[in-house]
């Protein structure tokens, strides 16, 4: 047995929908403090996978394992309480509320839950996590008529003002700018500081950059799992996927 | 709707208007004291709607059923046990606030149409309940209240101007509790169930329970106007609980403004009003109404008071 617990375990996760097995008898382990990124050709179960271990999706079978308690039967609102947070592939704010109305739904979850809610603690706890987003001067627009880019962060803001333990990004970048995607870097780079993640990404040299591992996924299944450099090398993997893009 | 800004304002605004309610008092002549007083009453169940409406998103067809409750909840308690007024309005408000827990952990496993459907059925039967207990409730024709059991305390509620000040009274406990309600963080988070729900179970929040609370306590308001209804009036009848009185509840606070503290009283009157004139020139008042409703849906897709938000007061709870 492993000396330590990891992060995030599952077993024979599989889930389908109708005839397609989008996930099938998946068996993945995340140590804590990693930044692990999640890639593989379209339609190869990344965001169905991450669904699963988040809750929004309910597995047909198998188990998720999250600090070593198995979390399959706990819908998605308590495992956020757990510490798994989730940022949306699609950016999923609240439109028509302020900036920091947005974050501060994030925040006032948890200061609710330890008693803890003021009006002085809610406003710290959104304006650090919009400081650490460089969001804190826009606090006051309406988040819907925010730029794109911005919009992405502020998704990630709210993931961030979570505290989560696991925070599971869903090609974050998607839509960014060179420029933006360098702050994106940093920026995961000291969410990781304190947290695990999770990141699903399309953008290969950006992946490469940033993750310890990498899990590259395949008609539902894992693979191949290594470090970037290994990763990079692996041929099945090139066929798979690397070599793919590389033609298009 | 933010909590952080500008609480000034909104606060002296709702003062005035109680204000202003006050002192209406000693300028009306007798006739629109009476419709105010039942505006007032009125208005409180379209408040009680809107919170689910407006501020939580969920359309409801059926919400004459808590007004009803609340009605009847008074009105048999006091009638056949004796009860008096005020024992009577604590136990309107328990039966909305019962019935609304009970509807909600139903009809909440539904959404969209299908939420629509099952109020609307719910309040149904609760109609028919009404009418198939007639030796009970007085069925189509319902009852009345003696005068002797409208009292609260000192105050007798058959006096028109106790009338008006006790309709005063729960309208701006009701004002406040909404305008508290909507102002918290938890208010923050029913708004944000209606602007985008998968987004707040993704941060953490229980969001059936968040409906469920928001659905009891949209029950007790419209109960409070119910009960508070058959005391002042002392007329309870089945009449209140058929579908035309889950849909007025809608239609005053598209008029007023959904999502707005004030909107609900607003549309009240102004709903009140046009079918008081234009019923005094010829039966076909619905004409009117529904030509004012396709007005306002032109210019004031919002209501009148959402309008002014969007427009001149962001502030406006």
């Amino acid at each position: 047995m492993a000396a330590v617990t990891p992060l995030l375990e599952t077993r024979g996760l599989s889930c389908s929908f109708g005839g397609l097995r989008a996930v099938d008898r998946v068996d993945f382990t995340l140590p804590a403090g990693e930044i692990r990124a999640i890639i593989g050709p379209n339609g190869a179960g990344k965001t169905t996978f991450v669904s699963l271990v988040s809750g929004r999706i309910a597995p047909s079978s198998g188990s998720v394992v999250f600090e070593g308690e198995d979390i399959t039967g706990l819908p998605a609102h308590r495992r956020v309480r757990k510490g798994i947070a989730y940022t949306f592939q699609i950016t999923s704010i609240f439109p028509k509320l302020a900036v920091f109305d947005n974050v501060a739904l994030s925040v006032q979850r948890a200061l609710l839950h330890e008693g803890r809610l003021t009006a002085a603690n809610l406003r710290q706890g959104a304006m650090d996590a919009l400081e650490r987003t460089g969001l804190a001067e826009r606090a006051r627009e309406i988040s819907g008529n925010l730029a794109y880019g911005h919009q992405r962060l502020l998704e990630v803001a709210m993931g961030l003002a979570l505290k989560p333990r696991l925070l599971i990004l869903d090609e974050p970048t998607q839509g960014l700018s060179d420029g933006e995607i360098e702050n994106f870097v940093m920026l995961v780079r000291r969410i990781a500081e304190d947290a695990t993640v999770l990141l699903i990404e399309h953008n290969m040299p950006l992946v490469m950059e940033l993750a310890q591992r990498i899990t590259v996924f395949d008609r539902g299944r894992i693979l191949a799992e290594g470090t970037p450099a290994e990763i990079r090398d692996d041929r099945a993997v090139q066929d798979a996927y690397l070599g793919a893009s590389a033609d298009a | 709707m933010t909590t952080t800004d500008r609480p000034t304002p909104s606060i002296l605004l709702h003062v005035g208007v109680i204000m202003v309610l006050a002192g209406l008092w000693y300028v009306l002549p007798d006739y629109h004291r009476a419709v105010f007083s039942r505006v007032m009453v009125l208005a409180v169940f379209a408040m009680g709607y809107g919170l689910l409406f407006g501020y939580t998103g969920l359309l409801s067809l059926g919400h004459a059923m808590f007004f009803s409750a609340g009605l009847y909840g008074a009105g048999m308690t006091m009638s056949m046990l004796g009860w008096n007024s005020l024992a009577g309005l604590g136990a309107g408000i328990a039966c909305g606030a019962v019935l609304a827990l009970v509807i909600g952990l139903l009809a909440l496993r539904t959404t969209g149409v299908a939420f629509m459907i099952v109020t609307l059925m719910f309040a149904q039967v609760l109609y028919l309940t009404i009418l198939y207990f007639n030796e009970y409730t007085g069925g189509d024709q319902g009852f009345s209240l003696r005068r002797a059991a409208r009292q609260i305390g000192p105050f007798d509620m058959t006096d028109p101007a106790t009338r008006y000040f006790a309709a005063l009274v729960l309208f701006a406990a009701a004002l406040a509790v909404m305008l508290y309600v909507v102002r918290s963080p938890r208010g923050r988070v029913l708004v944000a169930i209606r602007e985008n729900e998968e987004r707040v179970r993704m941060l953490g929040y229980d969001v059936f329970a968040a409906k469920l609370a928001a659905v009891v306590l949209s029950g007790a308001l419209c109960a409070a106007a119910g009960a508070t209804y058959a005391i002042l009036f002392g007329y309870v009848g089945a009449t209140f609980a058929t579908i035309q009185y889950s849909i007025l509840p809608l239609l005053w606070v598209l008029l007023g403004g959904a999502a707005t503290v004030l909107g609900p009283l607003f549309g009240t009157l102004f709903m009140y009003y046009v079918v008081d004139i234009t019923s005094n020139y010829t039966t076909a008042y619905l004409l009117f109404v529904g030509v004012a409703l396709i007005l306002l849906v032109l210019y004031f897709p919002k209501g009148v008071l959402g309008t002014v938000r969007e427009r001149w007061l962001q502030w406006l709870p």
